[in-house]
């Protein structure tokens, strides 16, 4: 690995062997449907908590990647994971499933691309052969903890965004034909002072950025290196603030395809309760980890750079009036020809 | 003409709390106190039950009247039991409606599972 500003260059090739998705009903509706593994048909997850739902998503979402790497969960060195619950529950209770030696991360919705970097650099440094990173978010617990109960049936303004329910998985190692993990850019804390829980995507916008902006520094590449440069959840309100925050920066991102995980997970015309767009841990991880890679495998995209971002706040910190500190984690994916 | 009354008091109401959630950003908690005190005010001054006999159910029904009828309840027991009749009147013409949501919400816990 070497090191560049605050981007890990990786020499030894890690590469995504294998990645898993499960979702839940209203992902199975949008138009990313057939490249998830399993779609549930009911937003309880067949579980009797929405908690319990969270975890089962990812256990599953692990167990299925374990299979579709050829592998047993015995082979797993380390799983990498983390998720949006207080003491991130349900990686930890899904650890728990999976046996693995365990590393808890939390990064809010960025965590997916943040368990991913660190997966990689762990394969990378040759601290271990298989890694596994993944991530889950379920829309019923994150609008509990972090807004109101679904069942309160509180308003929510169009800049809301919607939690995906869903998980991502992916195992890291160096044997294999999947997608090189090239780089990774590790994002700094950026707070612009907004306060508003329903308007993430304005709270995250600089914090992206601000990451890509030193992820082409660091690399000295140019936007027109990656076929497409996706962030994590600014959805319809945060995306617009990025682009604009890039160019000012001189950032040229018409070089390339600009999007968001957001924007793509949901079908914007018609699923229209979504507000502004996906956002959550799972939203970033079931785009990259479903639709991504598969495009990737099928050599559709070669090179893409996946910006996730996170919203770090709690609950007690929103109640207290603290403003919305945010992060974004940048992994570069690349088939090789 | 009451109907037409209570049709736009009672929407009025319902205006200055989106408002107060929709251009203010207050919670729907912060909004839905600020109409019972406001409404507690009202009655206060006198003014909410000339209101509620102008717009009919367009008064009574929204969370305002919940206030008004507090200050209601201990202002009337102040007049007959002097200033203990504050603390035992406040929840004297509320009952009904505390009441019920505390039998309600045990008959409801009785076939679903309470959770958030």
């Amino acid at each position: 690995m070497r090191l560049k500003g605050q981007t890990w260059e990786f020499q030894a090739k890690p590469r995504i062997l294998a990645s898993a998705t499960v979702v839940g009903p209203e992902e199975g509706q949008g138009p990313l449907a057939s490249d998830f593994d399993y779609i549930y048909d009911n937003l309880e997850i067949n579980e009797k908590t929405w908690e319990k739902a969270e975890r089962k998503l990812l256990e599953q979402a692990s167990q299925l990647a374990v299979v579709k790497a050829g592998l047993t969960k015995e082979k797993i060195q380390f799983f990498v994971g983390g998720d949006l619950m207080n003491q991130i529950i349900s990686s930890t209770f899904a650890a728990r499933t999976l046996g693995a030696p365990y590393l808890g991360v939390f990064g809010a919705c960025s965590t997916s691309m943040e368990s991913l970097a660190l997966a990689a650099l762990l394969v990378d440094s040759g601290a271990a052969e298989l890694v596994l990173a993944g991530t889950t978010s379920h829309n019923c617990t994150a609008e509990k903890q972090f807004r109101y109960p679904t069942e309160y049936g509180s308003q929510k303004p169009p800049t809301a965004q919607y939690t995906v329910t869903g998980s991502g998985c992916g195992i890291v190692g160096k044997k294999g034909n999947g997608p090189v993990i090239a780089r990774a850019t590790i994002g700094r804390v950026m707070d612009l002072g907004i306060k508003d829980p329903f308007n993430m995507g304005a709270a995250m916008a600089p914090a992206a950025a601000d990451t890509i902006e030193a992820h082409f520094r660091d690399t000295g590449l140019t936007p027109g290196h990656y076929d497409l440069v996706v962030t994590g959840d600014l959805a319809s309100v945060g995306l617009p603030i990025a682009k604009e925050l890039l160019q000012k920066a001189g950032v040229r991102m018409e070089q390339t395809k600009f999007g968001d995980c957001g924007l793509m997970v949901y079908d914007m015309q018609k699923q229209t309760y979504v507000r502004a767009g996906g956002s959550g841990c799972g939203c970033s991880a079931v785009v990259t980890y479903g639709h991504l890679l598969k495009k990737m495998t099928n050599k559709e995209l070669k090179k893409v750079l996946v910006v996730a971002t996170g919203a770090l706040l709690s609950p007690l910190s929103y109640q207290q009036g603290e403003s919305i500190p945010c992060i974004a984690h940048a992994v570069a994916l690349e088939m090789e020809d | 003409m009451q109907f037409l009354w209570a049709f736009i008091i009672g929407g009025l109401i319902c205006v200055i709390g989106q408002i107060m959630m929709d251009v203010f950003k207050l919670t729907p908690a912060h909004t839905m106190s600020t109409l019972v005190v406001a409404g507690a005010v009202a009655d206060g001054f006198g003014l909410y039950d000339p209101l509620v006999k102008f717009a009919g159910a367009g008064a009574s029904v929204p969370i305002t009247s919940f206030g008004s009828s507090l200050v209601h309840g201990a202002l009337s027991e102040l007049q007959r039991d002097g200033w203990v009749g504050i603390v035992t009147g406040i929840f004297e013409v509320t009952s009904a409606g505390i009441s019920a949501a505390i039998i309600f919400s045990f008959l409801a816990a009785l076939i679903v599972r309470p959770r958030g």
